[in-house]
């Protein structure tokens, strides 16, 4: 493990790291709980401290994605940052940037959606953007919300990909918490990172058409180019971990990462800062005797649909932990997505999922003990319920 | 010579496609060019083509005043900017309805860029239903004529007011019938540092319906009628204003245009058409037209 560390609040971290990444535009509109992301930024700028670099303080979240759209077609590497109904403002822009193959890096300090409005963390902001074909990666912690932001420029901006990035972290949890951490090294990051020099760009010298109508008869091809974007992201995120590991001396895990998970008969799969709270409980149900184990799932979009039916072959019972719900459906995005990649497969494994911690709510350890009860029973006397809430309270209701 | 490659998908005598050649051939080769979606931008690049010769850049509908200030940005930021114009095209729609607050975000923060609105007074790409550019008891798919209606019910935002009152160094309202002056305006516009603005009457053959052979001649008529005052206001202040001698009766506008047929023959028609006629006399006392 190289550097010092230092004891920040999250949201300086991740800005410190946008710093470090040298990028040329900045463009973001201010929502809590991303607010610190923002002013450090602006402080940054301010001082002088970002070379070769723009920040445009715009009038909305809608703004300041199409912004980056045009900076980022001529060639800068950009940044923005928003939550909750930024992101959902940002929704029509999302599609645009991943369609014009555009890789922006974004984070998102997760935050609930309205009504009834809600500035606590959960996932339902960024799981609702699940299919705007940005790559979605989740991290545990500010050190890895920091280090990620590295991680997504070099993934995004690899010509196989040229994608967008999200990178997720929880609001509050993750943005607001002071940590010890380490600060990207500028000397390190440039040897992991290198400049953004994509093979498009608007320049008058050369000039190009971008964003043009497809009619039906080319339309279909954009889309499935996008995809294969995707698939190729897949190893290329465990590459950037493994690189990052070869430089720095830290790793996360590439897609995902596990946690007791060898021998674990029951295996629970969750994203962001659970994962902490998470690990804990499995400590002690470990001293007791209870095999259970984790997958802390990084990348979302691309989703590793390979990775997780290699971890989960040899469980008993696979339990979900989601901070979101598709309603009409009653699952959390995790739930779903885990049970339709093990179909058509030989794993026949039987999948609960819970979902918990929406608006904020405190996840304490008895409810993650009680979850590991409920997938006990569910080995021993097969699934009566498949999906619920780990935490209503009936008496609201 | 057409600055806009030839084998656009426009209509014979389309407005936009002149407009985009009048600009075009006022900013040079050293520009890049933002284009919202709407008739210019369908009607351009159809992929894999495209009209082009300047690097183009189309997003979306309502932002792209919000990626020009990117792209202007991104310039600087790689210390490419030089003298290259950002210029955002963009119709009535994209530009003070759907659009309004990207741009009103981009001229307040005072951002190096050029917007030409090209005002053909209806959404035109999607099939003329009537925009905020849409003038006094006209006749659209969203606004037709009926028993209880002459029409749109409204006369038409004043957008290059609004812009002016942005702050903005340099407004100017001009038409595509008259491209030398069109042509004159824009490139004084782009010479200007900060947010410039040109606000470009485009009479729309197919929307308006009227012969695709009258395009000039109907703009004309909104001159010379004075329904579509001609100025430019630098620093917020009304600095040349073309002048109308004996601004024609309205009616000669309005009844070489199928938009407003209907005004000619439904009882109240002649009222209605007094009030049009308010709304010119209005223009010409407010800019000193005559
Ligand atoms: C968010 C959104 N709403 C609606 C549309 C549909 N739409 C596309 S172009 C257009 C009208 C364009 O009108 P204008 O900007 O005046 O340009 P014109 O085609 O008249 O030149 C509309 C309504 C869209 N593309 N996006
Ligand atoms: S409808 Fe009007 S603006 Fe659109 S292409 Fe035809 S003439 Fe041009
Ligand atoms: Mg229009």
């Amino acid at each position: 493990m190289t550097g010092k560390m230092t004891v920040v609040e999250g949201s300086y971290a991740v800005a410190h790291a946008v710093k470090i990444c040298r990028p040329n535009v900045i463009s973001a509109y201010p929502i809590t709980p991303q607010t610190h992301i923002v002013e450090d930024l602006s402080q940054f700028m301010a001082d002088g401290e970002i070379p070769n670099c723009e920040y445009i303080n715009v009038e909305s979240e809608f703004s300041a994605i199409s912004t980056l759209v045009g900076a980022s077609a001529v060639g800068a590497r950009t940044y923005s940052s928003t939550t909750s109904q930024g992101l959902e403002l940002m929704h029509e822009v999302l599609f645009n940037v991943s369609g014009m193959r555009l890789p922006i890096v974004m984070t998102v300090a997760n935050r609930a959606v309205s009504a009834p409005i809600n500035i606590w963390n959960d996932h339902q902001d960024s799981i609702s953007q699940r299919d705007t074909g940005w790559m979605q990666l989740y991290a545990e912690d500010p050190q890895e919300a920091a280090d990620m932001t590295a991680q997504a420029y070099r993934v995004a901006e690899d010509k196989d990909i040229m994608l967008p990035a999200m990178v997720c972290m929880d609001g509050f949890i993750l943005s607001h918490v002071y940590e010890p951490v380490i600060l990207l090294e500028q000397e390190l990051t440039d040897e992991y990172l290198p400049g953004f020099e994509p093979e498009h760009i608007l320049d008058p010298a050369k000039p190009k058409t971008f964003g043009a109508f497809a009619d039906p008869s080319t339309y279909t091809e954009f889309r499935y180019l996008q995809q294969k974007g995707m698939d190729a992201a897949l190893e290329k995120i465990e590459n950037a971990a493994d690189d990052f590991n070869k430089i720095f001396g830290r790793y996360y895990g590439g897609l995902i990462d596990t946690y007791e998970a060898e021998d674990a008969e029951i295996l629970l799969f969750a994203m962001g800062s659970v994962v902490g709270t998470i690990k804990d409980v499995i400590d002690r149900a470990r001293t007791e005797g209870v095999k259970v184990g984790l997958v802390k799932v990084r990348a979302f979009r691309p989703f590793p649909v390979e990775a997780i039916r290699k971890v989960v072959k040899d469980a008993s019972v696979i339990v979900t932990l989601d901070k979101n719900i598709s309603l009409g459906l009653n699952e959390g995005a995790l739930c779903t997505e885990v049970k339709s990649c093990l179909y058509n497969t030989d794993i026949n494994i039987p999948v609960i999922g819970f979902l918990l911690g929406h608006g904020g709510r405190d996840i304490p350890r008895r409810n993650i003990r009680m979850i590991i009860d409920k997938a006990k029973q569910v080995i021993r006397s097969g699934v009566t319920i498949e999906s619920e809430y780990a935490d209503l309270r009936g008496e609201l209701i | 010579m057409s600055r806009l490659a030839p084998g656009h998908r426009g209509c014979a005598g389309c407005c936009d496609a002149m407009a985009a050649n009048f600009v075009l051939e006022a900013i040079g080769d050293d520009a890049i060019v933002i284009n919202p979606t709407g008739c210019l931008e369908v009607m351009t690049t159809p992929y894999p083509e495209s009209a082009w010769e300047v690097p183009w850049i189309h997003s979306l509908f309502e932002n792209a005043a919000a990626v020009a200030t990117g792209v202007e940005a991104a310039l600087r930021a790689l210390g490419r900017k030089g003298d290259t114009k950002v210029v955002a095209m963009g119709g009535d729609g994209g530009t003070l309805d759907i659009g309004m607050q990207a741009i009103s975000g981009a001229f307040e923060r005072g951002d190096d860029i050029t917007y030409v609105c090209i005002d053909n007074e209806a959404y035109m790409n999607t099939g003329v239903q009537r925009s905020g550019a849409t003038p006094f008891n006209a006749s659209t798919t969203t606004s037709p004529p009926g028993s209880q209606s002459f029409g749109n019910p409204r006369p038409k935002k004043n957008m290059p007011a609004i812009m002016a009152a942005h702050g903005s160094p340099y407004v100017a309202t001009t038409s595509i019938s008259y491209p030398k002056e069109m042509m004159r305006k824009v490139k004084k516009a782009v010479g200007i540092e900060g947010p410039t603005y040109i606000h470009a009457h485009a009479p729309c053959t197919t929307g308006w319906r009227f012969d695709t052979s009258k395009t000039v001649e109907i703009g004309k008529l909104a001159v010379e009628t004075a329904l579509w005052p001609m100025y430019e206001q630098e620093e917020g202040e009304i600095t040349k204003v073309r002048k109308v001698k004996q601004p024609k009766p309205v009616e000669d506008y309005l009844k070489a245009q199928g938009r407003f047929k209907h005004l000619f023959t439904m009882e109240g028609g002649d009222e209605a058409i007094a009030k049009i006629q308010a709304i010119a006399d209005w223009n010409i006392k407010h800019y000193g037209l005559e």
